[in-house]
């Protein structure tokens, strides 16, 4: 038990290190910053309500694709009564988020997602070609 | 209180009045952004007049409007080539047509070819995925390329050679992309959709408008007053391989 000093003392390094991360996280006030996107100047409206679009704006683009090329339903009407072509060359990004880059990609990157592979087919062609003088 | 004739024939005018003016107003302002009607027919056909079309020798219009409004690539090599719309010679495209005589009016003429439309279509029955599809209410024969899986039965089914297979990244080989039709991407299978994307917007088949002879006729082959109708009626159109019973839904007028 002579020993008791030494172990208590490297128990207490130890559970100090072991508990890094919570009490690191608690202490320093510095938050990861938030994925820096580029909102479209021009419009303030998204099809639909911010926090749905934040989550589920890849169900929504299923969705659309499958009613375009499946059922041949070309329309969407938003909730505030809007509609727009069910389009995501012509609608989301001709509209809207003209930078897939500064929005897309950005966000995407931040949040770890590999892919979506959307782009291997549809078109950003045109805003890249605008977008160079 | 009595409500007599005249105040009741007034209440229903009003009502009436009040719902005319609310259709009026969504119909004026519910439509932001919406195009020309879509273009409706129960069967799609596509009626092509050889006489016109041997006019122009080496005339390649409607081949180079689908490759624009379709994002085509053209690769050299014929083992990777993508083709909607092309060109055949006639003893090719029609094997089993032939006499003396038509081999002396068409012989190495070029016919326009492309995917048949069939009433049944033997590329829509073999497909694991339902990529294809023939659409039930104007009998377009549909791809997704979302759902393609790239296996090829489609191709092997295809008793035209309708189908191409993307062997390469389509994408370096389209010379001037179109922004407003997708591209397809390696190991999906294409086709002629029959500008079912323009039909959408009130248009016709971009090979239809491109051609200046006015060799390709357009029109729903269910509507008796149709002018494909009318062309087929006037005189003798030859579908390719119809004993196979596919049901082709383009017409050559011979």
């Amino acid at each position: 038990m002579r020993d008791k000093p030494q172990i208590l003392a490297a128990l207490l390094v130890f559970v100090g290190l072991f508990t890094f991360p919570l009490w690191h996280g608690r202490t320093s006030k510095a938050s990861p910053t938030a994925p820096d996107i580029k909102l479209p100047a021009q419009e303030k409206q998204c099809v639909a309500p911010l926090s749905y679009m934040r989550n589920s704006h890849m169900e929504l683009l299923v969705n659309w694709r499958e009613e375009v090329v499946r059922n041949d339903q070309r329309q969407f009407t938003a909730y505030n009564g809007k509609v727009y072509d069910k389009s995501l060359t012509r609608t989301c990004l001709m509209q809207c988020h003209t930078n897939k880059a500064e929005f897309c990609d950005r966000c995407h990157s931040y949040a770890g997602v590999s892919g979506p592979y959307c782009w291997e087919c549809h078109n950003e062609a045109p805003l890249t070609a605008r977008s160079k003088p | 209180m009595k409500i007599t004739r005249k105040d009741f024939l007034l209440c229903s005018g009003l009502g009436l009045a009040a719902v005319l003016a609310k259709r009026a107003v969504s119909a004026v302002s519910g439509s932001v952004g919406t195009a020309a009607p879509a273009k409706a027919a129960k069967h799609w056909g596509l009626v092509i007049d050889l006489q016109k079309c041997r006019k122009e020798a080496g005339c390649v219009d409607c081949i180079k409007a689908c490759n624009v409004a379709h994002n085509i690539p053209q690769i050299q090599d014929p083992a990777h080539e993508v083709k909607w719309i092309w060109n055949q010679p006639f003893e090719s495209a029609f094997a089993f047509e032939q006499t003396d005589y038509a081999r002396q009016a068409y012989a190495g003429h070029p016919i326009p070819l492309l995917c048949n439309h069939c009433a049944n279509p033997p590329c829509v029955r073999v497909c694991p995925t339902q990529a294809t599809w023939k659409r039930e209410d104007d009998g377009i024969v549909m791809m997704d390329w979302h759902r393609c899986i790239g296996c090829r039965y489609c191709m092997a089914a295809c008793p035209y050679g309708s189908r191409s297979f993307n062997w390469q990244d389509p994408r370096p080989a389209i010379a001037s992309p179109n922004p407003d039709f997708p591209t397809r991407t390696k190991g999906v299978v294409e086709k002629c959709n029959f500008c079912e994307e323009r039909l959408a917007r009130g248009r016709g088949p971009a090979c239809v408008e491109a051609c200046p002879e006015n060799a390709l006729v357009f029109g729903d082959l269910a509507d008796p007053d149709a002018e494909a109708r009318k062309l087929l009626r006037a005189r003798f159109g030859l579908q390719r391989e119809p004993e196979l019973g596919t049901g082709p839904s383009v017409y050559y007028l011979v």
